[in-house]
């Protein structure tokens, strides 16, 4: 046992602190969520060129041949500065999931591209009933003359409106069990028959409602199996829910790290309101939450990087983290008083971030019936 | 980073299980909470002390095992999870011991560890006193030098092992003309010496485990200073580092919670089997999620002491998370019991051989042993946190 980061760990973590603090000023991430896009192509660009995008992808297809919890690393940085734009969306929901099922001429064709930054890609799995199980895949894909023909809606798409591809989660067999007939498809974003529309959200990123009438899919853009598609989907979620986990660790490291700031700077009653035994209650309870949420996300993040069976640390990861991020941020607020509440104030990010980031790839309650039924309740 | 056990790691929880499973099948004892601090059996430390697990962090040419925390933590982690009878030996092998280690001269060292390594030597913690309880700083008991020895007066509480021990602990004023901090000093030796006298003080739950210990002029003999005369404070912070991070923080009640989540399987309400209603689901979901945290807390505690670093705000957020958690514990076990939680070990009916009720009662005193709930968190806050102090 040892958790200490590798120096190598230890210097992607400052490199990529040092500029995403030079290149990303809330200014900035304010102006990005107020565009139309949601991202800015010049910080994509620079971004791939420091080897983000295909840092945990093998050599051979264009990446750096690290591991994912060295990116597990990274994405705690990205959820520290609130990193807008679809990386997440293209290195966790399309780039793992081609390099973990797709077939040796997909990986070549797709992950190269991905990994220099040219394509964006996103997952459409979630639809009206807005949950993360195989009943509630209701698009349909209906195979025809030379390929399939998709139809029907998603819903909470992140980044479709920008993204060049989808991997799109669709039923093919409606007569078999929810589970059973379920198909993974790569998808032409600018594919006749698509259109997107960008919800407002709490956290303003872009997510998206999709709508898919008779767009046609070429056979050979399956990926992975034919039907067996659910069981994939699940563990692509996992992974994204630890990917979420690090996220959500930087941004309540910061949110503590902002509240002890202001709880040593800002007097009443002649002195630092961090002197008063009851704020720095709430600042060690938001410590401890931040601290187990660390080390329960990178438990997960390790024991998936090592290859190890770990859907209960996942399950742990999540359920932690969305159950503390929400009290972590409250008492962010209640330390900050009211100039935290206002638009202007950094901690605002994080508490909408925070929020969304909690119900994403499954809250606390769907994490602890996973915990239950690996405790073979 | 790296989170898993190495195959000696695992072959060493598996040897110290199968030990704990023979015992049990022989019927030596029944499993129970808090037997780390409650169930005191000679006999059982005797067994554990022949297999080497008392003192396995201690250096070899010191009759320990030179084994890691690591290894101590998979140690006692199983012992709690039996509910194995290890008090007699608990405090000695955790705090002491390791007292005497850091501060203790070559002679205590060779008088003292042996005793505690052969399972001889049941140490009671002479701590907190009437007046000086947060504020342990500010206790009365005195030491005062004359010739040979030091005439002590004074008197303890709370006193863990009190009446049980042969040997006690004891923290004690030895100058009282400095800043109360300052003249303070460590001690150990036999309570076989004339003018202690040990009242036991009943718990809630009924039983005996903190007592009283009152010293009329006891002629302790100076060779059982440990460490430097009026540094005691800055040895004794070490000190509750350790007592502040074991697992008994986290399981000390981890029979209960197996034992409820084995009831909830079994027992039907309504014709359905209790695991089935998604709010008892849930529960017993939250506390092993709870538990996971925690362990990960514990287990950093220990890789901090095999680096050879005192584990102080480390230890200080593990117990603060730990205790709070048990005290979850014992209270969803109840409500998950209903009616039936409220019955008493001794009652008719009672599920769960009784633990719901006794670990309800016993864990009010998890938060408040070896440092509250709100003085760790004071540390934290300072030490870790960087805050002013007030």
């Amino acid at each position: 046992m040892n958790l200490a980061l590798t120096e190598e760990q230890e210097m992607l973590r400052t490199s990529a602190r040092d500029f995403l603090t030079a290149k990303l000023p809330k200014t900035v991430v304010k102006q990005i969520e107020e565009s139309e896009t949601g991202y800015s192509p010049e910080l994509w660009q620079e971004m791939a060129g420091l080897g983000w995008m295909g840092l945990a992808f093998p050599d051979k297809y264009g990446g750096a041949g690290m591991s994912f919890l060295d990116l597990a690393v990274l994405l705690e940085e990205t959820g520290r500065a609130c990193l807008p734009g679809p990386y997440f969306s293209t290195v966790i929901l399309g780039g793992f999931p081609i390099l973990d099922l797709g077939s040796d001429k997909q990986k070549q064709e797709y992950l190269p591209k991905i990994a220099s930054g040219e394509l964006i890609f996103t997952l459409a799995l979630t639809e009206s009933n807005a949950r993360y199980d195989a009943a509630a895949i209701t698009v349909e894909a209906v195979a025809g003359k030379d390929g399939y023909i998709l139809n029907g809606t998603k819903l909470f798409v992140p980044d479709a409106n920008i993204a060049d591809y989808m991997l799109v989660v669709a039923r093919t067999d409606k007569k078999a069990k929810p589970e059973s007939g379920i198909t993974i498809f790569i998808v032409d974003a600018k594919s006749p028959g698509i259109s997107s529309t960008v919800l407002k959200t709490i956290a303003d990123d872009k997510l998206c409602e999709v709508v898919f009438n008779k767009v046609n899919v070429p056979k050979d853009n399956i990926l992975g199996q034919l039907n067996q598609g659910w069981s994939k989907v699940e563990k692509l979620v996992e992974r994204a829910a630890v990917a979420k986990c690090c996220e959500i660790v930087g941004c309540i490291q910061q949110a503590l790290d902002m509240t002890v700031s202001y709880a040593k700077e800002r007097k009443q009653y002649d002195r630092p309101i961090g002197s008063f035994q009851v704020i720095q209650h709430y600042c060690v309870d938001m410590l401890i939450d931040v601290e187990g949420a660390r080390l329960s996300t990178y438990q997960a993040a390790w024991m998936l990087s090592e290859g190890l069976p770990c859907t209960e640390e996942i399950a742990i990861a999540k359920a932690w983290a969305s159950q503390v991020s929400p009290r972590v941020m409250a008492l962010a607020h209640q330390v900050h008083g009211a100039i935290g509440c206002t638009i202007d104030h950094d901690l605002q990010f994080y508490t909408r971030r925070a929020k969304a980031a909690e119900v994403t790839f499954g809250d606390a309650s769907f994490h602890r019936e996973v915990v239950a039924q690996a405790m073979g309740l | 980073m790296d989170f898993k056990f190495t195959e000696e790691q695992k072959k060493f929880r598996q040897e110290v299980r199968d030990f704990l499973e023979g015992e049990m099948k022989q019927g030596l004892w029944e499993p129970s909470c808090d037997a780390w601090i409650m169930a005191y059996d000679p006999e059982f430390t005797k067994r554990v002390a022949k297999k080497g697990w008392i003192g396995l962090t201690w250096p070899k040419e010191n009759g320990g095992q030179g084994r890691s925390f690591i290894d101590r933590l998979i140690l006692t982690e199983e012992m709690l999870r039996y509910g194995a009878p290890a008090a007699c030996h608990w405090f000695a092998d955790r705090q002491i011991g390791g007292a005497v280690l850091h501060y203790g001269t070559e002679e205590q060292k060779r008088e003292i560890l042996p005793k505690v390594i052969k399972g001889e030597a049941t140490v009671g913690l002479g701590l907190s006193e009437p007046e000086a309880g947060s504020d342990l700083a500010s206790l009365k008991t005195k030491a005062v030098e004359s010739g040979d020895y030091f005439i002590i007066d004074g008197q303890k509480v709370w006193t863990s092992g009190g009446s049980h021990m042969n040997w006690v602990y004891l923290l004690a004023r030895t100058d009282s003309n400095v800043p109360k901090h300052k003249g303070l000093s460590e001690f150990v030796f036999e309570t076989s010496l004339p003018g202690i006298t040990v009242r036991p003080i009943v718990d809630m739950t009924g039983g005996v485990h903190f007592n009283e210990v009152f010293f009329d002029a006891v002629k302790v003999p100076k060779k059982c200073l440990i460490g430097q005369k009026n540094g005691g404070w800055q040895q004794v912070l070490n000190q509750l580092d350790y007592e502040r991070s074991g697992m008994e923080r986290l399981t000390a009640n981890y029979p209960l919670f197996a034992a409820v989540t084995q009831y909830a399987k079994e027992t039907k309400r309504n014709g359905k089997p209790l695991v089935e209603d998604p709010l008892i689901r849930s529960r017993l979901a939250q506390l092993r999620i709870e538990l996971e945290i925690g362990r990960l807390f514990m287990y950093r505690v220990a890789l901090v002491m095999d680096e050879g670093k005192a584990p102080n705000w480390e230890s200080s957020l593990a117990k603060a998370y730990g205790t709070a958690f048990e005290q979850r514990v014992a209270s969803t076990a109840i409500e998950i019991l209903g009616l039936y939680g409220q019955l008493s070990p001794q009652s008719k009916l009672v599920p769960v051989s009784g633990m719901a009720y006794h670990s309800y009662l016993s864990s009010k005193g998890y938060s408040l042993q070896a440092g509250t709930s709100e003085i760790l968190k004071n540390i934290l806050a300072l030490r870790k946190l960087g805050l002013p102090s007030q």
